[in-house]
């Protein structure tokens, strides 16, 4: 019992560190990894609080699959980006 | 705004927010001490009522299926609306001869050996756990939506540790759309079994087994087979879609 608390704390602790720490990460890409890890250690947190359904529900979209869509949407906005950068350079190109 | 004002502001409202968040936190009960009616009816009905063990999943597959009917149809169109958004693009790069390009065999940035074969010994390790998870929603926490996502990683790491060509070829489109339709439909098929026996949709009329048994629960386990494949369907169908983005890349980097 001593210890469940003892890790219920620690993982407090953690999430109070992780959140500000998402929000301060300023890259997209490592902000993804940073909410991703902040999803597992609040899938663990919902565990030590005797709720594992929602654990397991938190880190299957905590930790993979929300980070696994904010990838997926850079992806897009940089081969956009890459789109437009090669006309410019082509329309230049062609002057 | 001028920056001063602007950190006012933000200070005043971070401020009201911890405030109501301390305040609502005053009288919380100890953890563990749940104060509300629900629980302690629920819990009963979903071992002696529905032989499911887990509580969870007998609220959400059978009292109230309804809505897990509408959370699915949540994910079905967003995936949709995902899949059509990037479409749009694909059209573009299918003019420069896509098929053409795939097969040249391009040589693509090799994978370190320790992600490699750690990815693929993890492979049957995963298919098993999902398996497991989507199956034994009746029994133990876990059900048809983290299962199938589970199940989902397993393209994902073949992915990661092979090549696009070797995951768009273990997970051909056609097939995985097939499925996640089939998936959606068989929630709804499932939930006319009860119209089909002259009684409510969604209604478990499917014969109760044994308590503790992955048939328990009726229509709980095909239900949750139906969302497992639905969820793991959709996610490799996201999947798909930033594989085709990455390779649209790669080839653009290689002109």
């Amino acid at each position: 019992m001593a210890l469940t608390v003892a890790l219920q704390l620690v993982a407090l602790c953690l999430l109070a560190v992780l959140g500000p720490g998402v929000v301060l990460t300023r890259d997209p890409v490592r902000q993804a990894i940073a909410v991703s890890f902040f999803g597992l250690v609040l899938a663990a947190t919902f565990f030590l609080f005797r709720a594992p359904d929602v654990a397991l529900s938190q880190l299957v979209i905590g930790a993979v699959a929300l980070p696994l869509m904010i990838l997926l949407a850079l992806t897009k906005v940089k081969n956009r980006e890459a789109e437009q950068a090669q006309t410019k350079q082509a329309e230049e190109g062609g002057s | 705004m001028s920056g001063g004002a602007r950190a006012v502001l933000a200070g005043l409202g971070i401020a009201g927010v911890v405030f109501v968040i301390l305040w609502g936190a005053v009288d919380l009960p100890a953890v563990g001490h749940y104060l509300g009616p629900y629980g302690d009816v629920v819990t009963p009905l979903a071992v002696f009522a529905r032989h499911s063990t887990d509580a969870v999943s007998a609220v959400n597959f059978d009292f109230r299926g309804i809505d897990t009917l509408g959370e699915e149809f949540i994910l079905f169109t967003s995936v949709l609306g995902v899949t059509l958004l990037l479409r749009q693009s694909e059209e573009g790069a299918k003019g420069e001869g896509e098929s053409e390009d795939r097969a040249q065999g391009r040589p693509t940035p090799s994978t370190g050996d320790a992600v490699r074969s750690f990815g693929s010994g993890m492979v049957g390790l995963l298919v098993l756990f999902g398996t497991y998870m989507v199956t034994h929603g009746t029994v133990t926490p876990g059900g048809g939506f983290q299962g199938g996502v589970i199940l989902a990683t397993v393209p994902l790491l073949v992915y990661l540790s092979s090549s696009a060509e070797i995951f768009e070829r273990i997970a051909p489109r056609r097939l995985v759309e097939a499925g996640e339709s089939a998936g959606a439909f068989g929630y709804v098929l499932v939930g006319l079994f009860g119209v089909i026996a002259g009684v409510e949709f969604l209604r478990n009329v499917v014969p109760l087994g044994k308590t503790g048994t992955l048939t328990g629960g009726g229509t709980t386990v095909l239900l949750n087979l139906t969302v497992g494949l639905e969820v793991a369907t959709g996610f490799v169908l996201l999947m798909l879609a930033f594989v085709d983005e990455a390779l649209q890349r790669r080839r653009r980097a290689q002109r």
